[in-house]
């Protein structure tokens, strides 16, 4: 059942991800990521991550593609233009050389033992995460907020009208 | 119980389908998508280990993880736009100023 719960979502993840990248329009690409966010959160519940499931659904789907969107939406973009020169060779160098790759992350990763470890004991529960936060990782968390601060700045420097 | 190596595994594939898609395609804000889908496959990556081994630690840096991809997405996009504004095009090809 859970085994097939994980091949479900991993089609579902795999397939956004392939559509994200062969779709022609951007919007098309966004709306497909959320998708695969979507078969994401599934996957984190099945590895009982419960806390994180949620937060990628709010931030990443909910926040982070609602601004992708919206700036696609403004540019009001022309269609993809995919089909310059330099990219013929590139393709018939880059996919082989891709699947090799991934072949060989496979093989690699097909050898390494297959452990049925017990049930967790550390589910991903707000009040874990919260703990683990705000005492083992208050300063990396501290500097979480400078970068965004920071990256507040230089959004609004960056869209402004002279540069 | 599902076994470590299958996510690793599917991990492994969308990263490789996020750096296929950051190699073939020329759209900027493509680009930024697919760097996204390399972040979400790491993301998996870190989230099996963290339930594997009994630590919490490996969800704490999903956290930060996310941090990072919502500061990136502001300040990109603040890029593209910025971009768009000055070239009319969102092609990576055409803004080879810096270029040989």
């Amino acid at each position: 059942m859970i085994q097939a719960l994980f091949v479900l979502f991993a089609a579902l993840a795999v397939g956004a991800a392939i559509n994200v990248v062969v779709q022609k329009h951007v919007l098309y690409s966004a709306l497909s990521l959320i998708v695969l966010l979507v078969a994401m959160s599934g996957l984190f519940i099945l590895l009982e991550a419960d806390f994180l499931a949620v937060i990628n659904i709010i931030v990443y789907a909910g926040a982070i593609m609602v601004l992708f969107v919206f700036v696609i939406m403004l540019l009001n973009l022309p269609e993809d233009e995919d089909g310059t020169d330099r990219l013929r060779w590139l393709k018939f160098v880059g996919i082989p050389m891709g699947l090799f790759l991934l072949f060989m992350v496979l093989a690699t990763l097909w050898q390494t033992g297959a452990d049925n470890a017990a049930t967790t004991q550390m589910p991903g529960t707000p009040q874990a995460i919260g703990q683990a936060l705000f005492t083992d990782y208050l300063l990396p968390f501290e500097v979480t907020s400078l970068l965004i601060l920071i990256a507040l700045m230089g959004a609004v420097v960056f869209a402004k009208r002279e540069l | 119980m599902i076994p470590l190596n299958w996510f690793l595994i599917l991990s492994a594939v969308l990263f490789l389908i996020g750096v296929l898609g950051f190699f073939i395609k020329r759209n900027i804000i493509a680009l930024l998508l697919s760097v996204e889908i390399m972040l979400n496959a790491v993301n998996l990556t870190f989230v099996a280990f963290s339930s594997r081994i009994h630590q919490i630690s490996g969800q704490i840096f999903v956290f930060f993880v996310l941090v990072v991809a919502a500061a990136e997405a502001a300040v990109g996009l603040a890029l593209i736009i910025a971009m768009f504004r000055n070239r009319e095009t969102l092609n990576v090809d055409r803004s080879n100023l810096l270029k040989w």
